[in-house]
């Protein structure tokens, strides 16, 4: 059956690896994000490795007038319609400690640009019978952190909408996947202190597949951080907030 | 662009480095880098010496820019970044009837990589160096942009190809795949009893794709015996490779010494049947076999391997035959050693490849090996040849330069290329490749 994945915040490395494995599988692809020169190289490259249709479309989270264009050109493949969120933007919490009006941002980025895009395909989702979401959020939305709980907060309220979103799905014979994973050998990560466990973007993108294909509702990827975030988790808050992790 | 503190080496482990590492994901990264800090590109680092290090200096990784950018069925012109890996290509275009002209032994190197070191692979003597496939390339220097290719700004591209990334980066090129019928090969192995037997094997041989593996251990009558490998590209349905492994952590030095190389050096060879089999395999199992064992460099212990590698004239077969000797008689050799009939094809100034047979062999960093090599390089150049410098670690410019009579032109071009160094690397300094003298 011929599917359509629409995939948000393409330029990111995860995203990119994620665009090929469905590609390899023959589906279309809708890359979008900022930017579009470089967008157009993925576009080709998910051609080459087996997308029926690869094209390269703006997306900004912060401007919701370039959604429209998006979900059209959606409407006009047939079959499912998938949607992948990739975006979110972190800055570093002492930038934001300097410059409160960062969170606005950020919050956009990594929540509500996403979630209101989402919310204005999903009609044409359970019209089409179905259809996946993934969302990518992060194992700092599991708890607030000193070192970066702005960023943190917002992937936790798009967790949370994730979880709405999956209840209205489902009964569409649709299903949203929230990805939670730890730390990626992205661009993002690249050269930061204290990184440890690092996963390759292509393992994320395969257990993303994965989760995908059985339906699970939220993965951790690697799986550990299941694990880790279990632990950190259960720290009593009064134990917590002295620590700094 | 964030740039990281690094540790790395060559694949032989015997060189390593310490540099500040950028990795772009985007063109527009990579473009800014090199406007702001020009410094030579690194992908996968699988040469074995000190050819894609530098210490104390910038690198930039390009094993994220990798995406293919374009590709015409009708014409197998493949238009990729210059960190696409030559298995991953292999992998994609296979199954469609494409396969890049040359594959080198490990499926890990990147496309730039074999441009920059101008790769041969078991095909040389029909089609010629990796270098001759390639139509055009993007090199991108400081804020200059040059798009080269064998007939425009000839002279530049003949020193990039082959010329160890000293002209730039190379962001990406368009390369002519070859047809195949699919993505398994026939493959049929045969034993060779001795030295004199396998050349004329290796002359007469009318396979696409021919390499020998020599058991370097093996002395007397039964020098130079070893097992002729050819092979051809079929379609067909095979299981699938199996998973990779890896080599976990380093082996103990006993692991290659000379009692247990001897021992499976011999059940290497008797496992091919006297009367010589054909087997089909996936086309990685042949060409890259390997890449199937990750960090298989292990093996060799934390003190690292060099490899040998040399190409001698037709008529200087002899002379092969005494290096070949040397290594048996001193108990060194891992089994890892090939020989191999080359062409003459090659497309660069500092290209290795010459009309001739070339000997690879693999030892253990440990006493001797170093003079052992000192001695076969000095014989190589007594016979005309070229050692390989995507292999080596050891030679002096002194006895290197001779070997590679463009050498002076290489210089030139670099001189009006980058007249800064930006692109240097260990192995420029070694063997001081940019003056002539």
């Amino acid at each position: 059956m011929t599917e359509t994945w629409i995939i948000l915040g393409a330029t990111s490395s995860m995203a990119k690896a994620f665009a090929r494995a469905v590609s390899e599988q023959g589906h279309s692809v809708l890359l979008t994000g900022r930017d579009t020169v470089d967008l157009k190289r993925s576009a080709a490259d998910c051609v080459a490795y087996g997308a029926r249709v690869g094209e390269a479309m703006k997306f900004d989270a912060r401007k919701r007038e370039s959604f429209a264009a998006i979900i059209k050109r959606a409407k006009a493949e047939d079959g499912l319609i998938n949607v992948a969120v990739f975006v979110g933007s972190m800055p570093p919490q002492d930038e934001i400690d300097a410059d409160p009006s960062l969170i606005g941002g950020t919050v956009t980025d990594s929540f509500t640009g996403p979630a209101e895009f989402l919310q204005g395909i999903a009609p044409e989702m359970e019209a089409r019978g179905g259809g996946s979401v993934v969302g990518v959020c992060s194992v700092a939305g599991d708890r607030g952190r000193i070192g970066n709980y702005v960023y943190g907060a917002a992937k936790a309220g798009f967790a949370t909408y994730l979880s709405g979103l999956r209840n209205r799905l489902t009964r569409a014979g649709g299903h949203v996947v929230t990805v939670k994973p730890g730390f990626v050998d992205t661009g993002m990560t690249w050269g930061i202190e204290g990184m440890f466990l690092v996963a390759p973007p292509e393992k994320v993108a395969q257990d993303i597949l994965k989760a995908v294909r059985k339906k699970k509702n939220v993965i951790y990827t690697p799986f550990f951080w299941r694990y880790i975030m279990l632990i950190i988790r259960s720290i009593p808050e009064f134990i917590f907030k002295k620590m700094s992790i | 662009m964030r740039w990281k503190t690094a540790d790395y080496s060559g694949w032989g482990r015997v060189h390593t480095a310490t540099s500040e590492v950028a990795r772009p994901e985007r063109v527009s990264a990579l473009e800014a880098i090199l406007d702001d800090t020009p410094a030579p590109a690194i992908g996968m680092c699988r040469s074995y010496g000190d050819a894609s290090l530098n210490d104390g200096g910038r690198a930039i990784d390009m094993t994220r820019m990798n995406r293919v950018l374009g590709f015409d069925e009708a014409t197998g012109v493949l238009d990729v970044e210059g960190g696409c890996q030559i298995g991953e290509l292999a992998r994609i275009f296979a199954p469609r009837g494409w396969l890049p002209a040359v594959m080198p032994g490990t499926g890990f190197a990147t496309v730039a990589g074999c441009i920059a070191n101008d790769v041969h692979g078991k095909n040389h003597h029909g089609i010629g160096s990796f270098g001759e496939h390639v139509i055009s390339m993007t090199l991108l220097n400081g804020t200059a942009k040059h798009v080269i290719g064998p007939k425009r700004n000839a002279g530049l591209f003949k020193a990039t190809v082959g010329g160890l990334g000293q002209t730039g980066v190379i962001s990406s090129a368009k390369i002519q795949m070859i047809p195949c019928k699919g993505d398994v090969m026939m493959v049929t192995e045969r034993r060779i009893e001795g030295w004199d037997d396998f050349l004329e094997a290796l002359d007469t041989s009318k396979a696409t794709y021919s390499v020998g593996w020599i058991d370097a251990t093996a002395q007397g009558n039964a020098l130079g015996r070893g097992i002729l490998e050819e092979g051809e590209t079929g379609a067909g349905l095979i299981p699938k490779p199996k998973k990779s492994k890896s080599v976990p952590f380093n082996a103990p030095s006993f692991a290659l010494s000379k009692p247990i190389v001897r021992l499976f050096n011999k059940l290497y060879y008797g496992r091919v049947p006297k009367s010589g089999r054909t087997s089909v395999k996936p086309i990685s199992d042949f060409f890259f076999p390997l890449d199937a064992i990750h960090n298989w460099n292990r093996l060799y212990g934390k003190r690292g391997f060099h490899q040998f590698q040399c190409v001698v004239p037709i008529e200087q077969a002899d002379a092969l035959r005494d290096m070949l000797v040397k290594i048996a008689n001193s108990g060194l050799a891992s089994p890892l050693a090939v020989l191999k009939r080359m062409g003459a094809g090659r497309a660069g100034y500092m290209s290795f490849p010459m009309e001739g047979y070339t000997l690879a062999v693999d030892f253990p960093n440990r006493a001797g090996a170093e003079a052992l090599i000192n001695m076969l390089e000095e014989m190589t150049l007594h016979a005309g040849g070229r050692l390989y410098l995507a292999k080596d670690a050891l030679a002096t410019g002194r006895r290197l330069k001779p070997m590679y009579s463009e050498h002076a032109k290489y210089v030139a071009e670099m001189a009006k290329v980058d007249p800064d160094g930006h692109f240097t690397t260990d192995i420029i300094r070694r063997l001081d490749l940019r003056s002539e003298a």
